[in-house]
């Protein structure tokens, strides 16, 4: 399996985009709707007109037409042929290629077993269901052994448990097999469970090319961590250093112990999930403990999100499911805030931000 | 409701029809001085048309103009269409002239083609061939372009070939648009034919009604449009089967 490198690559979207993802590595490429994620794996398929390079294993493959590029593409949309049945869409890479018969169909037999869709072989696209479909894309992506597999949304249509489990099948299938795949997502928990390294590309920009918990603990920019958590940030009034790596930020009356990144904090950034809430007062020390009160509170499908309000500033926490259902949580009520230290994000400067 | 009934109740309609078309016939019940014979005697005629050869010669003058032009219209309409479609270049070459021959009524063709190829049986067959091409070229080109690209660009990604892609994808999504095409001409192909013989063409059934006409043999005319009826129905409801059949398990 090749590894793959973009080297200044600009397109209508993409604005000078360079890239290596590594041979065997899944990389998922993150960012949000519009950000360039397709458009760049369809550059790496051949599929749309670009400027710059694209090398697999070092050569350059621009001069390649789509269909010579040996890249295994699962859409959003899956676009399974509706006049094909389950094996002969499996089989219409490896028939396009003219493989023998006999090879083609050892080989549909092979794929149907390996996504447990043997059942299926005769049906057609319009007899299946969501995460059935999507297992049949993903054969007729694999079937004739792709260099590269891009992986384009290939979860979005379909309903959280399904997506749950598939994730866990797609990426042990991706390790087993040792393919070099991209993995276009907007979602960050499919980012974080999927990725080997993420990309984060926003505005047709690489903003952070990382491991998921470098991307998600330190992003690079304010760019990043909007995207990433829509953390709370939070203007410094203030700033002065404590020594022993830590210094003292006030944020609209609130005191706030934060790791030293130099005596210039601008703003500071912390992720809701990295707000604890308590509703009896905390043992141990008073470190970033303030009183707040609840201004809302809006359960989600992972989480439940909540509105607070400490000192003059607006926070938002989440919590998950089972931690809510012991509190008593209700807009209006008093409880303590406490932000974890080590979470907190520290900006220098502010000319980035959007 | 109704697709509960066994299949023979579907004729109801027509037997009180027919009963009806019997009494007002039989009893006079017809205004004025116009004649208008019972449907007996129309039966009754079309045995003795069919039995002396006339209907007989005249139907296979006729439906070997249909189809041989319907064939070749239509063959010529898918292939060119097909063309027009997968190529943008010959799509914007030749879309501004189809797109000013396509509206003229095939027989308005007649008196020209009259001139140029004259009285002969090329005639009714170029007829024919007009009526048949323009719509059939018209519901493949719509059908070859409105094939979701994301099905030619995956596809390509296996590997297949501009070719490869047209054969085996473009063209069997486009196949529902190009029936319908065909069936619509199916039946129209008749009604053109009988228009067509019965201003130019001295045989055939439009000739036949023609000159049951000027014998004043109502009869004969009305043997004539129950065939016509027919013909155009028959022809519909083949193109109808055949795309059925080769769509509905997937479509």
């Amino acid at each position: 399996m090749p590894s793959i490198e973009l080297k200044n690559i600009c397109q209508y979207i993409c604005r000078d985009v360079n890239l290596k993802i590594r041979d065997r590595e899944l990389l998922v490429l993150l960012g949000p709707n519009g950000a360039g994620k397709t458009t760049i794996a369809n550059i790496i398929a051949g599929l749309t007109d670009y400027e710059g390079s694209v090398l697999f294993n070092g050569a350059p493959v621009d001069k390649l037409p789509a269909h010579k590029r040996e890249v295994g593409y699962l859409f959003q949309d899956l676009v399974l042929f509706p006049h094909l049945d389950v094996a002969a869409n499996i089989a219409y890479g490896l028939r396009a290629k003219k493989q023998p018969p006999d090879q083609t169909e050892a080989k549909i037999k092979k794929l149907l077993q390996m996504m447990k869709i043997e059942h299926l072989s005769s049906r057609y696209p319009k007899h299946l269901s969501g995460g059935e479909k999507q297992r049949v894309a993903l054969a007729r992506a694999l079937a004739p052994s792709p260099r590269v597999l891009l992986l384009d949304e290939p979860l979005s249509s379909l309903d959280v448990p399904t997506t749950k489990y598939l994730r866990t099948e797609l990426r042990q299938l991706q390790q087993r097999l040792g393919i070099t795949t991209i993995y276009v997502t907007h979602d960050l928990q499919e980012a974080e469970e999927m990725a080997d390294r993420i990309a984060v590309l926003q505005d047709g920009q690489l903003e952070q090319v990382g491991k998921p918990e470098e991307v998600f603990f330190y992003p690079q920019n304010e760019r990043v961590s909007d995207f990433i958590g829509a953390p709370n940030i939070l203007d410094c009034d203030y700033c002065r250093s404590l020594g022993r790596g830590v210094m003292e930020v006030g944020c609209g009356g609130l005191t706030i112990i934060v790791p030293h990144i130099g005596n210039l904090a601008k703003r500071i950034a912390i992720f809701p999930h990295d707000i604890h809430i308590s509703e009896t007062k905390p043992v141990g020390p008073a470190v970033n403990r303030f009183k707040g009160t609840i201004t809302s509170v809006s359960p989600t499908q992972e989480a439940v999100r909540i509105g607070l309000k400490a000192g003059t500033k607006e926070l938002t926490a989440r919590i998950p499911h089972h931690t809510f259902e012991d509190m008593n949580l209700v807009a209006g009520k008093k409880v303590f805030v406490i932000l974890k230290l080590r979470r907190i994000r520290v900006y220098e400067d502010k000319e980035r931000r959007p | 409701m109704l697709k509960k009934l066994r299949p023979g109740w579907g004729l109801l309609p027509v037997a009180v029809f027919l009963a009806l078309w019997e009494l007002v016939a039989r009893f006079n019940l017809v205004p004025g001085e116009l004649s208008f014979p019972p449907f007996s005697v129309v039966v009754i005629e079309f045995y003795h048309l069919a039995a002396n050869g006339v209907l007989g010669d005249n139907f296979l003058a006729s439906l070997t103009r249909v189809l041989i032009g319907f064939v070749t219209g239509s063959l010529a309409g898918i292939a060119v269409g097909i063309a027009m479609g997968w190529r943008e270049n010959f799509n914007k070459a030749l879309h501004p002239i189809i797109s000013l021959f396509y509206p003229i009524p095939a027989l308005g063709w007649l008196p020209l083609l009259m001139l140029w190829i004259g009285i002969n049986e090329l005639l009714p067959i170029a007829i024919i061939f007009i009526c048949s091409f323009f719509p059939v070229l018209y519901n493949t080109v719509t059908g070859i372009r409105n094939v979701d690209k994301d099905y030619i660009r995956v596809a390509r990604t296996l590997g297949a070939s501009d070719f490869k892609i047209l054969t085996t994808v473009a063209i069997p999504l486009a196949l529902p648009n190009i029936f319908t095409g065909l069936r619509l001409e199916a039946g129209m192909a008749w009604r053109v034919i009988i228009a067509a013989e019965m201003v130019a063409i001295p045989t055939g059934i439009g000739a036949l009604m023609m000159r049951a006409e000027s014998l004043i043999r109502i009869d004969i005319i009305i043997v004539c449009l129950i065939v016509l009826a027919v013909m155009c129905l028959a022809f519909e409801r083949f193109f109808q089967y055949m795309e059925a059949r080769v769509t509905t398990r997937w479509r």
